[in-house]
C-alpha cells in the first residue's frame, strides 16, 4: 500500500517523455544504417500489435519475462540484487527436463505439476545457494549470481551434448522431446500456455504477500532498516535465503515453461537472454505488480520487433539491443537506479 | 603566559534543532601550548571544534586570529589562517604511500609533482619532531599510531600553526599515546599551538597546560594544568548535581527474588574501535533498576547487544528467566517479554518509512498476525499503541503517516510506546531520555520506576550521572569493556564513579 503511493504523476509523465526520447534515438541509428525508422517503427507495430496472432506471440513472450522479472523484484524487496535469473530459469528447465523424459509413462495429471515442482525447486536451489553464501558472508549474492549464470548455461550444455542427447536427434545437441503429458495445455489454437496462469498467480501472490501479509510487512521492514530489524527480532539471514530460493523458483518455473511448453525438449538456446531482460524489467517497475506487467509487455514488443527488423529490414536482431539499453538509460535517469 | 592569545573564540554560540551544542563559549589558546577540552560526551567540545575548523558555522560569536577578527566558512578557509585538525578516522588511502598521502592534501600542488623534495621535507620534519614514519611505506602497512603521525605531519608540511585534535588517543595503545605526547612536547616548544579534545582525565593531567572543561555546551572553567587535580576536573565536569539527585527512588525489595537475567563470564568479540566485553558478571533481579555508568563506548552497546541476543557471546553463559539463553535468538528473547530502548531510535529501532501503526506492529509481528501471518490485525494495533501511549502521557500522532515524518522527540516517544506496549519484564534501556523535552523525560523516567516497583528489572545504561543515581537500584561501573565497578548510589559517591569511568582508578584494581 504505502509502497505504492511514491508513485507520481509527474513520474509517469517524465517516464514517457524519456521512453520517446529512447526511440528518438534509436530512429536516428536507424538512419544512419539507412533504414527508414518510421517504416521500421510502424513494421514492429503491424507485426506484434496489429494482428492476433502478433498479439499471441507478445503475451506468450510475456509469461517467461514477468517470472524472470519476479525473481529478480522480490529479493530486491530487501535489497538483494539477484542477476541470476538466467541461470536460475537454465537449471529450472533442466530440473524440469529430467522429470519429463524420465517417468515418461505418468499422466499428465501427475507429470506436469511434478514437473513444474522441479522446475521451480532447479531454480529455487540455484538462488538459495546465492542467498547461503551472502548469509555466511562468502560471496555478495550480486557476484555470485552473475557467476553462476555461466556455470549453469554450460551445466545444461554438459547435458544436452553428453548424457542426454538424443540419439535420434542427427547428432542436434538437444534432449529427447517430452511426452505429450509432460507439454504444458496451450489455449485458443495459439502458444499461449499454462505458464500464464503461473505468471498471474504468481504476480498476484507477490502484491498479495507484500502489502498485506505479515512477512511483507516483515520485509518491508528489512528493507526500510535492516538494523532496526534485527533488533526486532526478525531473521534477516532467513528472507535472505528464503527470498533468493522462492525468486529462484520463479525464474526455474519460466525455464519450465519455455522448454516444456515452447522447445518441447532440452536446448542450449533455450533463453534469448530472458533472465537479464527481466531483471530490466523488474527495475523498469520499481518492483511494482502492474509496472511489471506493463514493462513486461513493452520489451516483449520490442524484442519481438527485434526479429521483425531482422527479416524485413535485414537489421541484425542484435540491432535492437541498442533500443534496451537506452531504455535502461530511462530506467536509471528516472530514479538515480534505486527501486524505491 | 603573558602574550597575547594566538586565537581567541568569544560568546561562540552554536544550536541544533532541540539542543545548545555551545552557550556562549569563551576560549582562548595561545602558542607554544597544549590546551585540553575536557567533559563528557555532547558536552558540546567537538561541535566547538568543528567551528573552528569550518565544518560548522556559529549562530553567533567571533573568532580572533592575532588579534584580527576573521571569518572561517569551511575548512579550506581554516587553512589558509593555518589551522589543522586530525580527525578520529584518519582520511587516508591505504593502497598509496605515506608520500603520496601527504602530497594529495598539501595546497597549491604545481602541475608536475617533485616528489623527491616533499619526500626530503617529510624526512626533516620527522627527523625534528620524532616520529619515526616511512614516507616510502604503503599507510594500510602502518599501525594507527603511525597513521595518526601521518595525519600530523600533513598538517605540518601544510604549515598549519594551530592543531586541533579530536579524540587523538582513543584507539592508541598505551605506548603510542606516550609517543603523542612527546610529539604534543616537541611541537610545543616551536610555538605550535595544540588544543585536543578528550574525556580522559589522566592524559589531560599528563600533558596540558591548561584544561577547559565544557559542561553541557558551557565552558564550566579554565584550570591550568599545573594547578588541577582529578577531583578538581571531575568536579567541574559532573558538577554539584549529586545531592539533588538523591532520595526520590523507591524501596528496594529485591534482594531474596532470583535473577531475571544473569551473565557469567560473558566476553564477547571487539569490532573496529569498540570495545568487547571481557569477563562481564552482571545480575539483574525483578523490581530493581540496575544503571550502568559509563564513558560512551566502553562495552554498554555490546552489553546491551548481548542481553539482547543479537551479540553473541565468545564466552560465558547466560540465563534469563532462570533458563539458560546463551543461543536464543533475537526474537525468542524479544518475546519472552524483553524490551529495547535503544540510544539511537532513527537508526537502531524505527522505520522511518513505515507507518507509525506498521511500526508498532514491529515489536511482536507474530502476536499482531491473524491466519498464520496471511493478515494483520491492525485494529489490535492501533488499540494497543493508544493504551500504552495514553499511560505514558504522550500526544498520540496520526498512526498512518510515515514515522519519519515525526519529529525527533516524537520517534522516540513512539519508540517508547511500543517496547512498553506489553508490560516487559525486562527493559535494556539506552539513554532512554536524550532527546527528550523536560516533560517528557520525567514521564520516561517515572515509567521505567512504575514498571519496576510492578517486578521488571531494568538495565538502565545512561551517561547522565544524575538520572543514573536518582532511579538505580544498583550501579554498575564500565570501563574498556570491564565492570569496573559495583556499588549502590548510597555507597558510592559521583565522583568515585567519575574516577572509575575516566579509567583512573579501577584497572590497577582489576590487572591482578
Amino acid at each position: 500500500m504505502a509502497f505504492f503511493r511514491n508513485r507520481r504523476m509527474a513520474g509517469l509523465i517524465r517516464f514517457v517523455g524519456l521512453f520517446a526520447l529512447a526511440l528518438m534515438i534509436f530512429a536516428a541509428v536507424l538512419l544512419v544504417f539507412g533504414k527508414n525508422p518510421i517504416r521500421a517503427y510502424w513494421d514492429i507495430f503491424s507485426a506484434t500489435l496489429g494482428s492476433s496472432y502478433g498479439i499471441s506471440e507478445v503475451l506468450v513472450r510475456m509469461i517467461p519475462l514477468i517470472l524472470t522479472a519476479l525473481a529478480v523484484a522480490l529479493p530486491s524487496r530487501i535489497w538483494l540484487i539477484n542477476v541470476g535469473g538466467e541461470g536460475q530459469l537454465f537449471i529450472g528447465a533442466l530440473f524440469a527436463t529430467w522429470g519429463a523424459v524420465n517417468f515418461t509413462n505418468l499422466p499428465a495429471w501427475l507429470l506436469l505439476p511434478s514437473i513444474g515442482i522441479l522446475g521451480f525447486l532447479g531454480g529455487g536451489l540455484w538462488g538459495a545457494i546465492s542467498g547461503f553464501m551472502r548469509v555466511r558472508g562468502w560471496a555478495s549474492e550480486t557476484i555470485s549470481t552473475l557467476l553462476m549464470n555461466y556455470v549453469a548455461i554450460l551445466l545444461v550444455n554438459f547435458f544436452v551434448f553428453g548424457p542426454w542427447k538424443d540419439p535420434e536427434s542427427a547428432n542436434y545437441p538437444q534432449s529427447a522431446p517430452f511426452p505429450d503429458a509432460a507439454i504444458l495445455p496451450s489455449f485458443f489454437g495459439t502458444r499461449i500456455h499454462l505458464g500464464a496462469v503461473l505468471a498471474i498467480v504468481g504476480l498476484i501472490l507477490f502484491y498479495f504477500v507484500l502489502s498485506r501479509t505479515r512477512w511483507g510487512l516483515e520485509m518491508r521492514a528489512i528493507g526500510v532498516n535492516q538494523e532496526a530489524a534485527r533488533r526486532n527480532g526478525i531473521s534477516t539471514s532467513r528472507y535472505i535465503i528464503l527470498l533468493m530460493l522462492i525468486g529462484g523458483g520463479m525464474a526455474g518455473l519460466a525455464g519450465m515453461g519455455e522448454v516444456s511448453a515452447i522447445h518441447g525438449q532440452l536446448r542450449p538456446s533455450l533463453s534469448p537472454g530472458l533472465g537479464y531482460t527481466g531483471f530490466l524489467i523488474s527495475w523498469m517497475a520499481g518492483g511494482h505488480p502492474i509496472g511489471i506487467v506493463a514493462a513486461a509487455f513493452l520489451l516483449s514488443v520490442i524484442t519481438s520487433g527485434g526479429d521483425i527488423l531482422q527479416m524485413t529490414h535485414r537489421i541484425p536482431a542484435a540491432g535492437v539491443h541498442i533500443l534496451m539499453a537506452l531504455i535502461l538509460f530511462v530506467v536509471l535517469a528516472r530514479r538515480g537506479g534505486k527501486p524505491r | 603566559m603573558n602574550r597575547s592569545p594566538l586565537l581567541t573564540l568569544r560568546s561562540m554560540t552554536k544550536s541544533f534543532p532541540g539542543v545548545l551544542a555551545n552557550d556562549h563559549v569563551d576560549l582562548d589558546i595561545y602558542g607554544g601550548e597544549v590546551h585540553a577540552l575536557l567533559g563528557e560526551n555532547g558536552a558540546g567540545k567537538s561541535t566547538l571544534m568543528k567551528i573552528l575548523y569550518g565544518f560548522y558555522r556559529p549562530d553567533s560569536g567571533e573568532i580572533r586570529l592575532n588579534g584580527q577578527p576573521v571569518h572561517i566558512r569551511s575548512p579550506h578557509d581554516a587553512r589558509q589562517f593555518r589551522i589543522g585538525m586530525v580527525f578520529q578516522d584518519f582520511v587516508q588511502i591505504p593502497a598509496m604511500t605515506v608520500a603520496e598521502n601527504i602530497t594529495l592534501f598539501l595546497p597549491d600542488l604545481p602541475f608536475v609533482l617533485n616528489q623527491a623534495s616533499i619526500i626530503k621535507r617529510i624526512e626533516e620534519v620527522s627527523e625534528r619532531y620524532g616520529f619515526k614514519v616511512n614516507p616510502h611505506a604503503p599507510v594500510w602497512r602502518l599501525s594507527v599510531g603511525e597513521r595518526q603521525k601521518v595525519e600530523v605531519l600533513k598538517l605540518l608540511l601544510a604549515d598549519a600553526r594551530i592543531l586541533i585534535f579530536d579524540e587523538p588517543t582513543r584507539s592508541l595503545a598505551p605506548h603510542e599515546v606516550d609517543g603523542l605526547f612527546q610529539v604534543f612536547a616537541n611541537l610545543k616548544r616551536d610555538g605550535y599551538a595544540l588544543a585536543f579534545i578528550t574525556h580522559k582525565m589522566k592524559e589531560v593531567l599528563a600533558c596540558a597546560d591548561r584544561i577547559t572543561v565544557m559542561r553541557r555546551g558551557k565552558v564550566a572553567g579554565t584550570i591550568k594544568g599545573s594547578e588541577a587535580t582529578e577531583s578538581s576536573l571531575i568536579e567541574l565536569m559532573f558538577g554539584k548535581q549529586i545531592e539533588e539527585a538523591l532520595g526520590r527512588r523507591g524501596e528496594t525489595p529485591a534482594d531474596g527474588r532470583k535473577p531475571l537475567l544473569e551473565l557469567k563470564g560473558v566476553n564477547t568479540r571487539s569490532e573496529g574501535m569498540a570495545w568487547g566485553l571481557k569477563d562481564v558478571h552482571l545480575i539483574i533481579k525483578p523490581g530493581e533498576i540496575v544503571g550502568v555508568a559509563g564513558v560512551s563506548g566502553n562495552g554498554q552497546k555490546e552489553l546491551g547487544d548481548v542481553v539482547l541476543g543479537l551479540e553473541k557471546c565468545t564466552k560465558g553463559v547466560k540465563y534469563l528467566h532462570g533458563e539458560k539463553y546463551t543461543d536464543w535468538s533475537v526474537a525468542q528473547v524479544r518475546e519472552s517479554g524483553v524490551a529495547f530502548i535503544p540510544e539511537d531510535p532513527l537508526g537502531m529501532a524505527a522505520f522511518p518509512w513505515l507507518s507509525v501503526q506498521e511500526n508498532m506492529a514491529m515489536v511482536n509481528t507474530r502476536m499482531y498476525s491473524k491466519q498464520g501471518g496471511l493478515s494483520m490485525d491492525w485494529q489490535a494495533v492501533r488499540s494497543d499503541l493508544q493504551a500504552s501511549l495514553e499511560r505514558l502521557e504522550f500526544n498520540i500522532p496520526p498512526f498512518y503517516v510515515p514515522l519519519g515524518f515525526l519529529s525527533g522527540g516524537n520517534i522516540q516517544r513512539m519508540i517508547l510506546a511500543r517496547e512498553m506496549a506489553h508490560h516487559p519484564k525486562l527493559i535494556i534501556a539506552f539513554y532512554p531520555t536524550r532527546g527528550l523535552d523536560v516533560q517528557s523525560a520525567n514521564s520516561a523516567r517515572r515509567i521505567l520506576s512504575t514498571s519496576r516497583d510492578q517486578g521488571a528489572g531494568i538495565l538502565l545504561i545512561s551517561e547522565d550521572l544524575g538520572e543514573l543515581f536518582n532511579l538505580s537500584d544498583r550501579l554498575v561501573v564500565m570501563f574498556q569493556g570491564r565492570i569496573v565497578g559495583e556499588s549502590t548510589p548510597q555507597e558510592i559517591s559521583m565522583n568515585e564513579v567519575g574516577y572509575l569511568m575516566t579509567g583512573s582508578k579501577g584497572e590497577n584494581k582489576k590487572s591482578d
